[in-house]
């Protein structure tokens, strides 16, 4: 569904992204994990063009989205994105926030956009928060609104960068289980995470990422319990205390 | 109070009120068609091409960096050299004040937008809107209301300084207690009384503006 080729990004002298192939297929769930500058937020912001690669090419659904001629857009439209602070719009209700890309970019009637952002609001239980501001909402509440943004232009894939690091402990689970309720469903999802729990139940691959590298993947079982490279493994005996 | 001699005011009273309208009349159009010019300005500045963002700082320093005197000497003979048809007097000096204006409020304004976070940006991105969808959904209606305290600073700013609008025969309230001086011979109650309404109108506009803020600062708590 998508795939890299020879994906390349440097920010002045410092290359972040070395040379990176790899492929995501329909209805799987990558986790992506590594140390604080590995990469693995720049490679999840070039997927969507939010950061523009240095060299290489991106290829989504057949086509080259790193082509200067392509309109990154339409594919945007196909392409979810929840961040690590939400970015959710202070400045309109939660319904507006849901229905805004729907209605102006997928041109949608207004009463379908918010039958669809009621329906996506039920889901989560927020139903009452509608016409609330994003303000009035707790963290967690937050993100899953972010997420159903994204959803509500049914995209084919999501691309989450650590969406829980920035919530309180107590929000995480929240967030994580709307998740994993999209996984099961068979979205295919990209997650940059710290979150290993979820990494090991929910995800299909898992992804070490070191210095611009991809440096080992696997099976979340394997990857895990056997690691074979002496940084994974270094890396999750510091994080799996 | 001899010294703010009321009789003279009864006399002379409707110089200072038609002067009042002109001046303010000046000042509103001034702010107002700024911030349209502003606005445009502003965005020309912050474009990623290198052609009109040159031309809009060149204008935006240019216009900051010379005197405003100079600016109304300049749009009034200038301007007539190059125009087929003829301008009023008030309709050129408006003029200057907007082209002056813009400048401040075009800065006002690339502050004010780049004072958004750049995830609010990233976010309407990410959902397939095109930059131009972005800016007029969400990072303008955003840093409009982070600016409007300035802009509301900057209409107080042109009441004062429009005073110099006079030079080239505009009738505001400068200019009226200049002519009340050539009237009467007496150069220095008219002054005052100009002090005076000036400052009825900026501190009048100043507290206005005080209150307009506290009421955002409450809207903002539930945004």
């Amino acid at each position: 569904m998508i795939k890299t080729v020879n994906l390349n990004k440097k920010f002045g002298n410092l290359h972040v992204l070395k040379d990176i192939n790899e492929e995501i297929e329909q209805g799987e769930v990558l986790v992506i994990i590594g140390p604080s500058g590995s990469g693995k937020s720049t490679f999840l912001r070039c997927l969507n063009l939010l950061e523009e690669p240095t060299s290489g090419e991106i290829i989504f659904e057949g086509v080259s989205i790193t082509d200067k001629s392509n309109n990154i857009n339409k594919q945007r439209e196909k392409m979810g994105m929840v961040f690590q602070q939400f970015n959710l719009f202070p400045h309109m209700t939660v319904l507006e926030n849901i229905t805004l890309a729907p209605i102006q970019v997928k041109g949608l009637k207004k009463d379908e956009a918010e039958e669809i952002a009621l329906k996506l609001l039920k889901r989560i239980g927020l139903e009452d928060k509608a016409n609330g501001y994003p303000n009035q909402l707790s963290g967690g509440q937050k993100q899953r609104v972010a997420i159903i943004r994204a959803l509500a232009m049914s995209p084919d894939v999501m691309l989450f960068d650590e969406p829980t690091s920035a919530l309180d402990p107590e929000m995480v689970g929240e967030v994580l289980e709307l998740m994993k309720e999209l996984a099961l469903e068979g979205m295919t999802m990209v997650v940059v995470t710290h979150e290993m729990g979820f990494a090991k139940e929910v995800g299909s691959r898992v992804i070490f990422m070191d210095e611009g590298k991809m440096v080992e993947q696997g099976e979340p079982k394997e990857l895990f319990n056997n690691p074979k490279n002496p940084r994974t493994q270094d890396f999750l005996r510091k994080i799996l205390v | 109070m001899d010294f703010l001699d009321l009789d003279f005011f009864m006399q002379y009273y409707r110089y200072f009120l038609r002067g009042t309208g002109v001046t303010l009349s000046v000042s509103l159009f001034g702010v107002v068609f700024g911030t349209i010019v502003g606005v445009f300005l502003s965005l020309l500045k912050l474009s990623n091409n290198k052609l009109l963002k040159g031309i809009a700082t060149s204008y935006i320093e240019l216009v900051r960096g010379t005197p405003l005197l100079v600016q109304i000497y300049i749009v009034y003979y200038g301007f007539p050299m190059f125009l087929p048809f003829s301008l009023s007097r008030i309709t050129l000096g408006t003029i200057a004040v907007i082209l002056n204006s813009a400048a401040y409020v075009a800065e006002i304004i690339r502050a004010g937008i780049q004072s958004i976070d750049k995830g609010q940006m990233e976010a309407a991105r990410s959902l397939g809107m095109t930059h131009a969808m972005a800016m007029k959904f969400i990072i303008i209606p955003q840093a409009f209301k982070n600016i409007l305290p300035a802009l509301g600073n900057e209409f107080i700013v042109l009441v004062k300084e429009s005073a110099i609008i006079s030079v080239i025969g505009i009738h505001d309230i400068m200019y009226n207690a200049d002519t009340l001086r050539g009237i009467t011979y007496r150069p220095f109650i008219p002054l005052v009384y100009a002090a005076i309404i000036y400052f009825i109108i900026t501190f009048t506009l100043s507290k206005l503006l005080g209150i307009f803020e506290r009421r955002l600062r409450l809207g903002d708590q539930n945004s």
